[in-house]
Formats: structure tokens, C-alpha cells, sequence
């Protein structure tokens, strides 16, 4: 059941990369962090929107199986989040904390919940302002891929950034 | 002699109409039992033939066979009683009135024998009347005579039922009960779930909201026309009161975050649920007259599914303060927390019995999903079904039945992964499938109604 974590992150965003850019891609610096690659966004992408935050800076975070705890992969992503809210000042964010399909339905609520909380705890300690910053769980509700294997699963415990309306 | 019949406040507004007598004493010796705690038991053979009618109008035939069917169904999915196919009947019986012919169904093996009548008075009014026959013995069982409007056949056919079921069996019927649960459509990315309720027999479905908001994990109200439930109106997962007959919904509390998993108190005066705050959910009360809160639990863990024993006295609830999911009981005031489970796996979702004998859950273990029973200290667990997921057990009222759902595994495409209701005895025998127009998930039973 447990999946070896560390290369399905990378895959994962490798994919997820992928399946948001369309077209035109320029995600070859897109897993690097710090300001200037922010502000120098591809075409397509407006800087400081959405898209901008899924291309360029990841919009999202992977967790093991029913833990909240964050990896070194995901450190380094929230890092690259607040750098982007930095950036951004004008921008605020709700982070959606979700589940995979293997947990009970009011659990996996709660355990959406903290792995949301777990990414703001550290966004908010690299000094992003608690107020610029959201949390909503959809636990199993909402999987990003559909299917019942382990990498469905791997992809599906996740928290994503989302910029708010 | 006359029996007062107490209706649940639930149920009094379609009940208003009805008017029930006992025709018969529940005195009368009769042989036929079914003892229903000894699992697969052999289904009792009844007949079930089309009602008696008066007069010759189409309405009145039309219910002679509508409803003779609803009974027979009913009873045939308890698992508990086998319809005799009609076509084997060798007369028509005369009236509810009349000694019928036992040496007619004898033959047949018919142990019970359903005599009905309908009738539509001169003012619309639908009378029914019925008795049940041991046919070996042949003696009177138990009757009853109804007058209702026409729009309730189908609630008269279920109590009909149930006074069957409550004779042969010494239990309490469950027939004459409704569902609320959550109609699922779309693909698992973008499902779309309705509030929905139905009969405990998949008749007269409706959809209680449109789709639009997400909303999870409805309960009955036992005392109002009311559910609570989760709704994502705004993006917010907040726990709501939807008023079933008007369909208003109004917010419960104004907590700052995340509110879920809510349950009625056995009296109905307060809703129980979980709080989530900076990663932690804890149990709290409010009560629905004062509107005030009170917290039950405060652990560094996330408390939730919490459930009140029938007297009210103490609530079950699911715990990972020890590492991993377990069920835990507490007094109605959050003291003396203590844990129950403590076999293999992880346990959730706990629901205690109406009877308050047992407590059922859903149990993960070496990657399957399972539906069990124990005490309420713990001891005497048995696991009922499994699967790749089943979960959220709700009894019947008369604590003898579970309904759930389950889950096939789905392929990358999403598909094959509709979750589907299904009920199932205590016994762990009678696992049936409840239709429903498109996929269903959390089911709850309504609490009644209870005649007493």
C-alpha cells in the first residue's frame, strides 16, 4: 500500500507541470526558485496569476500516506510560495488540503485539514501574513486523478495553492 | 381492543390523516416464530394474495395488487419470510372477515396466510383493512384496519408489513422508514453529490438539493422534519439543518473553521459534531434552543464521528490520539474517555445501536474495508462484510439491520468506482443491494417511526 515517496513527488510534478502548461511550456526553470524566475514568466502566463503559480512555482505539495508532514520536496516548494507572495503582495491564497480514496470519509475531512494547516504553518513562518493565507479541506471529495492504483493515491494527498477570488 | 398508536413528530404531518385500529388481540396463541438472532435462518413461506376489493373501480383494483405486492416485497427482502408465487394460489381468499379455506393453502406450504381489503369510501378516503393466518394452526394472528388518504398506499403497506414482521419476529418492524443519503453522478474528479431521500425501499426518491454545493454526511433529525449535514456553500465546509419540508437551510454556529461529521442527540435537542482548528478537530455539543457550544474533547489528534448512545448518556467517537484511528466512549460531557477498539487495523465511523447494545464501524485492515459490530466496551467484535470499500454503517431503527455503501476499485479513467447502498442483517446474512436512480453514498435511516 505505502509508496516509496521521494521519486513519485518528482514525478508527480513533472506531470503536473506538464498537464497545466498546454502549449507553450518554458518549464525547463520552473523548478527553481527565487524572485527573477518568478518575475520572468512565460508567455500565457499573466505574472502573479494562477497559471503563473502552477508553471513556474508548483502549486502543490505531496503527501505520504495519512501524514501531514512535509517533505524536503515540499519544504522547498512552500519556500518558492512565499517568495511568490512576496512577490505578489496584492495576492491571497487559499490552500486546499485533500486525501486519497483509502481513508474513511469524515477522517480523511480532518486529515485534509492538517496537511492545509501544515503547509500554512510553514508559509507563515517564512512570514507570509496568516491573513493573505486560507485553509479548506475537501478530504477524499475532490481527487486530482481518477483511478484506484498507487499512483492515483500518491497524487491525490495533496495541498494545492490556490489563488483567491 | 383498540391500541393508541404514538407517532413521532417526524412522520405526524403525513400522518395526520391516518386513522389506525387493531382489529385483532395480540393475545391469540399462535404457533409461527422466526427467531431472528440465529443468522441464516430458513425464510418462512407466506402468502401474499391481492387484496380484497368492494367495489369494481379501477383505483380500487389498482391497489388491491399494488399494495399486495409492496407487502410481499417488504417482507421478502427482510430475508426472514418467501412469498409464494400467486400463480400457484388455488383460491382467492374471501375478505379479512372471513375464515379462509386453510385446507387451500396448506398444499401450498404456506405457513401465513395476508388477507387484505381495500375500499375507497364515498369521500376519497383509502380504508384498508388485513389479517394474518397461521395457516397449520389456524388461528388469527394479528390485523389491523387504516383509513388514510390514497397518496399514503404505500406507508399503509408498510405498516402492514411491519405488524407481520413484528408478530413473527417479536422485533420491531422497520419497514415503514425512509433514507437519507447522498446521490452521487459525474466523474470522480468532478462528482457531483445530491442530498436525497427516499423510502427504506428505494420508492418515492427524491433529490433534496440541486448539485451545485457539496455537501456530505446527512443525519435525521429524531424529533423534527429536519437533517443535518455538511454543505461547501462558499467553499466553507460548515455543518447545516435542512427543514425537509420547506427545504431551508440554515448555518449551525459561526465556528471559524471547518465543522463536520454532525449527529443528532437521541432527543433532538442538540447536534454533536467535530471542530477543526490549526490541524486539531475536537468534539463539541450545541445546543439547538441556546444556540451555545460546549467542547468534549481537546486532544492534539483528530476526534471526530461521534455517535450518542440511545440514552444519551455517552457518545462514541473515533480518536488517532494513539497513533491511529480507534473508537473511544465518553460521557455525554466529555469525561472519562476511554478507549474500545483494540484489535488490528484502524476503526472509524462508529454508530451506536438504537438498542444500545452494540456499536457498529467501519474497520480498515490489510488493505480492505470492512463493516463490524462489537460491545460497547469493546468486547465480542464480528466483521459483517468486507470489501475494497465499504463504509458508514447506519442501523435500523429496530437495531436488527445495517444499511452502507460500497466502492468498487476504479479504473484510471474513474470508472467502475460508483459507490452503491447496500443493507445487510446482523448476522452477517441478507446482503441486498438499494436501488437508487444514480450512485449513493452516506446513507442514514430515520429513526422511526416508533409505535408504541
Amino acid at each position: 500500500m505505502r509508496i516509496s515517496i521521494p521519486i513519485l513527488v518528482a514525478a508527480a510534478f513533472a506531470l503536473a507541470a506538464c498537464s497545466t502548461t498546454g502549449d507553450n511550456s518554458g518549464s525547463s526553470q520552473s523548478t527553481s526558485s527565487g524572485k527573477s524566475e518568478v518575475a520572468a514568466a512565460p508567455a500565457g502566463s499573466k505574472p502573479g496569476s494562477q497559471m503563473d503559480l502552477s508553471i513556474n512555482v508548483g502549486d502543490r505539495v505531496l503527501f505520504d500516506f495519512n501524514s501531514s508532514a512535509l517533505s524536503r520536496e515540499s519544504v522547498t516548494t512552500v519556500t518558492r510560495w512565499a517568495a511568490w507572495l512576496k512577490t505578489y503582495p496584492a495576492n491571497s491564497v487559499v490552500i486546499e488540503g485533500h486525501a486519497d480514496e483509502r481513508g474513511t470519509r469524515e477522517y480523511n475531512l480532518a486529515l485534509g485539514e492538517r496537511r492545509a494547516d501544515s503547509a500554512r504553518d510553514y508559509l507563515v513562518s517564512l512570514g507570509v501574513d496568516a491573513g493573505r493565507v486560507k485553509v479548506v479541506s475537501f478530504g477524499k471529495e475532490r481527487p486530482a486523478i481518477a483511478g484506484s492504483n498507487g499512483n492515483a493515491w500518491a497524487q491525490n494527498r495533496r495541498a494545492a495553492l490556490v489563488l483567491a477570488k | 381492543m383498540n391500541y393508541k398508536f404514538k407517532l413521532p413528530r417526524l412522520f405526524s404531518a403525513v400522518l395526520a390523516a391516518f386513522t389506525i385500529t387493531v382489529i385483532i388481540s395480540a393475545q391469540v396463541r399462535a404457533e409461527i416464530t422466526v427467531d431472528i438472532t440465529q443468522g441464516n435462518v430458513e425464510p418462512l413461506p407466506i402468502a401474499v394474495p391481492d387484496f380484497v376489493f368492494k367495489s369494481d373501480s379501477d383505483a380500487e383494483r389498482r391497489f388491491s395488487t399494488d399494495m399486495a405486492e409492496v407487502v410481499a416485497a417488504d417482507l421478502e427482502r427482510s430475508g426472514l419470510f418467501k412469498p409464494i408465487d400467486k400463480l400457484a394460489f388455488i383460491s382467492q381468499p374471501d375478505g379479512p372477515a372471513v375464515t379462509p379455506r386453510f385446507n387451500n393453502w396448506k398444499p401450498l406450504n404456506a405457513q401465513a396466510l395476508v388477507v387484505g381489503e381495500v375500499g375507497i369510501d364515498k369521500n376519497g378516503a383509502l380504508r384498508v383493512s388485513f389479517r394474518l393466518w397461521d395457516v397449520f394452526s389456524e388461528d388469527q394472528m394479528t390485523g389491523l384496519t387504516l383509513t388514510t388518504t390514497q397518496a399514503n398506499w404505500r406507508r399503509v403497506a408498510h405498516i402492514i408489513a411491519d405488524k407481520i414482521y413484528e408478530r413473527v419476529t417479536g422485533e420491531v418492524g422497520y419497514f415503514d422508514t425512509r433514507i437519507v443519503y447522498i446521490a452521487e453522478s459525474g466523474p470522480p474528479e468532478k462528482r457531483v453529490k445530491r442530498l436525497s431521500i427516499m423510502d427504506q425501499d428505494g420508492a418515492n426518491h427524491r433529490f433534496l438539493t440541486d448539485g451545485r454545493t457539496l455537501v456530505l454526511t446527512p443525519r435525521f433529525s429524531p424529533a423534527q422534519q429536519e437533517i443535518t449535514y455538511l454543505a461547501y456553500f462558499n467553499n466553507q465546509p460548515r455543518v447545516y439543518l435542512f427543514n425537509i419540508d420547506t427545504g431551508e437551510q440554515e448555518l449551525l454556529g459561526d465556528f471559524p473553521g471547518m465543522t463536520f461529521a454532525p449527529r443528532f442527540s437521541p432527543d433532538g435537542n442538540s447536534v454533536v459534531m467535530s471542530f477543526a482548528e490549526n490541524g486539531n478537530s475536537d468534539i463539541y455539543v450545541m445546543d439547538l434552543r441556546t444556540r451555545k457550544r460546549r467542547q468534549l474533547t481537546d486532544s492534539a489528534s483528530i476526534d471526530t464521528g461521534p455517535s450518542y448512545s440511545p440514552d444519551g448518556r455517552r457518545v462514541v467517537f473515533e480518536s488517532d490520539r494513539g497513533g491511529s484511528q480507534q473508537l473511544y466512549v465518553m460521557s455525554d460531557n466529555g469525561a472519562g474517555q476511554k478507549r474500545i477498539s483494540f484489535g488490528e487495523g484502524r476503526y472509524a465511523t462508529p454508530v451506536w445501536s438504537p438498542r444500545g447494545d452494540l456499536i457498529a464501524f467501519t474497520k480498515i485492515f490489510r488493505g480492505k474495508f470492512h463493516i463490524g459490530i462489537m460491545r460497547p466496551d469493546g468486547s465480542g467484535e464480528r466483521l459483517l462484510t468486507r470489501g475494497f470499500l465499504v463504509e458508514g454503517p447506519t442501523w435500523a431503527p429496530n437495531g436488527r439491520v445495517l444499511m452502507y455503501f460500497r466502492q468498487e476499485r476504479s479504473d484510471e479513467r474513474g470508472r467502475g468506482g460508483m459507490p452503491r447502498l447496500f443493507s445487510i442483517d446482523l448476522t452477517g446474512f441478507n446482503e441486498r443491494e438499494i436501488g437508487t436512480p444514480v450512485g449513493g453514498s452516506d446513507p442514514a435511516w430515520s429513526p422511526g417511526p416508533l409505535i408504541q
